[in-house]
């Protein structure tokens, strides 16, 4: 049998596999987002930054329901000012590549803190368009919005150089709409999906679980809304996709790429699978190329619009 | 057997017992099964949801014996908005309850001993039960700020008997006068110790660590960060510097070799935001 070559790259970003870890977990710090690495990680996305210290909701941010998980967690961060010694701190000591996630309350604040993200020179940066348990605070989600999420795009890339992702939202009219707008807007590539808003009741207490009484769903719920998603956005746009939402396993992995991504993006998995996720994934990702004979992943990508 | 959902169960408040001042053990009609050094995630709806360590169980390994009633035990001291509030709550209130999560102490040798340090005492008391049925020797050294901060005291000293119980405060006003640290370090002169056990503040586990280790003296210290998935080692909000293991699935309670590891313990936390707070 031959050896199947799992490799994968983001533009001119390679990655040994196409496991990456997901904005918004575990990757609270430049330690955290080496742990994931060490756990065969190919690529590692830290806790989204922005341009000041959040401390994010109140517990519960975290529940289950039958079929996946909701959070609220809020975007807790210290501020990009605090931050950049901790993605340097990844940078450094991961051995893989780290791709700063970023987010604003405003556009402008989108570019003041890529500006500073930028100074650390990351191969790639995420713009995180897409958190849905801000609106509180943040407003409505850049990426509900084809010109708000256009527009932050513009801003961000007419502030650095770096290579940008979109991360865009599932719950809109028409996500290839959106995937057109950031492409024109420049984006350099999109990465979808975040989580679906959701919330769950405890029927004892009548109260929401959930901190911020609304969250975000991931896990196997999504993972069919994720691969349309990526599906969609695949047949609007030419810059590469990574897909996120509800990946478990190498099947999971590969119907994504199938569906358009070049990677993936694994979160709540970790919880069912372990922090060495990454490594199964990857192992179970390899053993389906070798059965099936695929060489390597760019003969995947896409191969369902076929 | 299908695995319970991640999210708290409603349970009743059965019994609140004073400890000391500003302390108290709140007992939960939940038959939750924990082994020493797990800890509960404690929600009380529309303000907080916080871990607490175990200091009573029922049908676990070991806490039958001093509580046969179907009932886990939380030590609660009231230090902020949500302890203070969980504090106030009277039998016959309700709360939600997930868990356990978190390693456990793991027991071997013929003599051990228990450091506890404040309310930090708590998830020993259960360890310390565990280890006479195994027939092991304790020894135990409780320290406080002050008398009055004292807790289980009584209980251990049921438990273990008076000579085997070392008190310290602080101030001198029970028992020696100084740190448990101080008396670990005259224990660890005296007596062969196979194991020491520690829980307490960020400090004292430096320290105890750093002793037991120069004496060459295997242990475990339950370490505590915030927590906010709890137990699910997925927001990645308690991973420690610089080898980022995760203290909710990977701790609390770890051993003195990964304590060694660990550049952040005795010298910062992280607040709410993640931001470092020096201790």
């Amino acid at each position: 049998m031959a050896k199947a070559d799992v490799s994968t790259k983001i533009l001119n970003v390679k990655l040994a596999n196409p496991t990456i870890l997901a904005s918004g977990i575990v990757g609270i710090s430049g330690a955290a987002c080496c742990y994931a690495a060490k756990n065969g990680a190919g690529a590692v996305i830290p806790k989204s930054i922005g341009p000041r210290e959040r401390e994010g909701h109140n517990n519960p941010i975290l529940v289950e329901f039958k079929g996946g998980f909701l959070n609220a967690v809020g975007l807790p961060n210290a501020g990009i000012d605090n931050s950049l010694g901790e993605i340097e701190f990844a940078m450094k000591n991961a051995g893989v590549p780290v791709i700063p996630s970023i987010f604003g309350g405003t556009k402008e604040e989108f570019g003041m803190v890529a500006e500073k993200m930028a100074t650390l020179k990351p191969q790639l940066i995420e713009v995180n368009l897409s958190c849905p348990n801000t609106a509180s605070d943040l407003g409505e989600a850049f990426a509900l919005n084809a010109d708000t999420a256009a527009e932050v795009i513009r801003i961000v890339k007419s502030e650095i150089k770096i290579p940008v992702i979109a991360k865009l939202a599932p719950n809109v009219p028409s996500i290839k709409r959106i995937a057109k707008a950031v492409e024109e807007a420049g984006a350099d590539a999109i990465s979808a999906i975040n989580t679906m808003p959701g919330m769950v009741i405890d029927v004892k207490t009548a109260k929401p679980v959930l901190h911020n009484k609304q969250g975000g769903v991931s896990g196997h719920a999504i993972k069919p809304i994720a691969v349309n998603c990526v599906y969609d956005i695949y047949e609007a746009v030419k810059i590469p996709i990574i897909g996120i939402g509800g990946v478990t396993t190498g099947e999971d992995a590969v119907e994504m790429i199938m569906a358009g991504a070049v990677a993936v993006e694994i979160g709540t998995a970790i919880y069912y699978r372990g922090i060495d996720v990454f490594r199964k994934v990857t192992a179970e990702v390899k053993q389906f190329m070798e059965e099936n004979g695929y060489n390597k992943i760019s003969d995947m990508t896409g191969i369902a619009h076929e | 057997m299908e695995r319970p959902l991640e999210r708290p169960e409603i349970v009743e408040i059965t019994k609140s017992v004073d400890e000391a001042e500003g302390i108290k053990t709140i007992f939960l009609k939940s038959d939750i099964k924990a082994k020493p050094g797990q800890f509960v995630m404690v929600w009380i709806p529309r303000l907080d949801e916080k871990p607490f360590a175990i200091s009573y169980s029922n049908k676990g390994t070991s806490g039958a014996l001093i509580n046969p009633t179907g009932e886990i035990g939380i030590t609660v001291a009231a230090v902020g908005p949500f302890s203070n509030k969980l504090y106030a709550m009277n039998p016959g209130e309700k709360v939600g309850v997930r868990g356990p999560y978190g390693t456990t102490y793991r027991l071997e040798g013929k003599k051990i001993v228990m450091v506890g340090g404040g309310y930090g005492s708590a998830s020993l008391t259960m360890l310390a039960e565990e280890a006479l049925q195994q027939g092991i020797k304790v020894k135990f050294i409780l320290g406080a700020r002050t008398k009055s901060r004292l807790v289980y005291a009584e209980q251990i000293k049921k438990l273990i008997g008076t000579e085997n119980l070392i008190i310290t405060t602080d101030d001198g006003s029970a028992g020696m006068k100084g740190l448990v640290t101080d008396a670990l370090k005259q224990l660890l002169h005296k007596e062969k110790i196979d194991k020491i056990f520690a829980c307490g503040p960020d400090k004292m586990l430096k320290a105890v660590a750093d002793i037991g280790s120069a004496a060459h003296v295997k242990g475990e210290v339950s370490m505590e960060r915030w927590f906010k998935c709890g137990g699910m080692g997925i927001c990645g909000h308690c991973c420690v510097d610089p080898i980022g293991i995760r203290l909710c699935v990977e701790g609390p309670v770890i051993d003195f070799e990964t304590a060694a590891k660990i550049t952040e313990l005795g010298e910062y936390h992280r607040l709410k935001s993640s931001r470092k707070e020096k201790i």
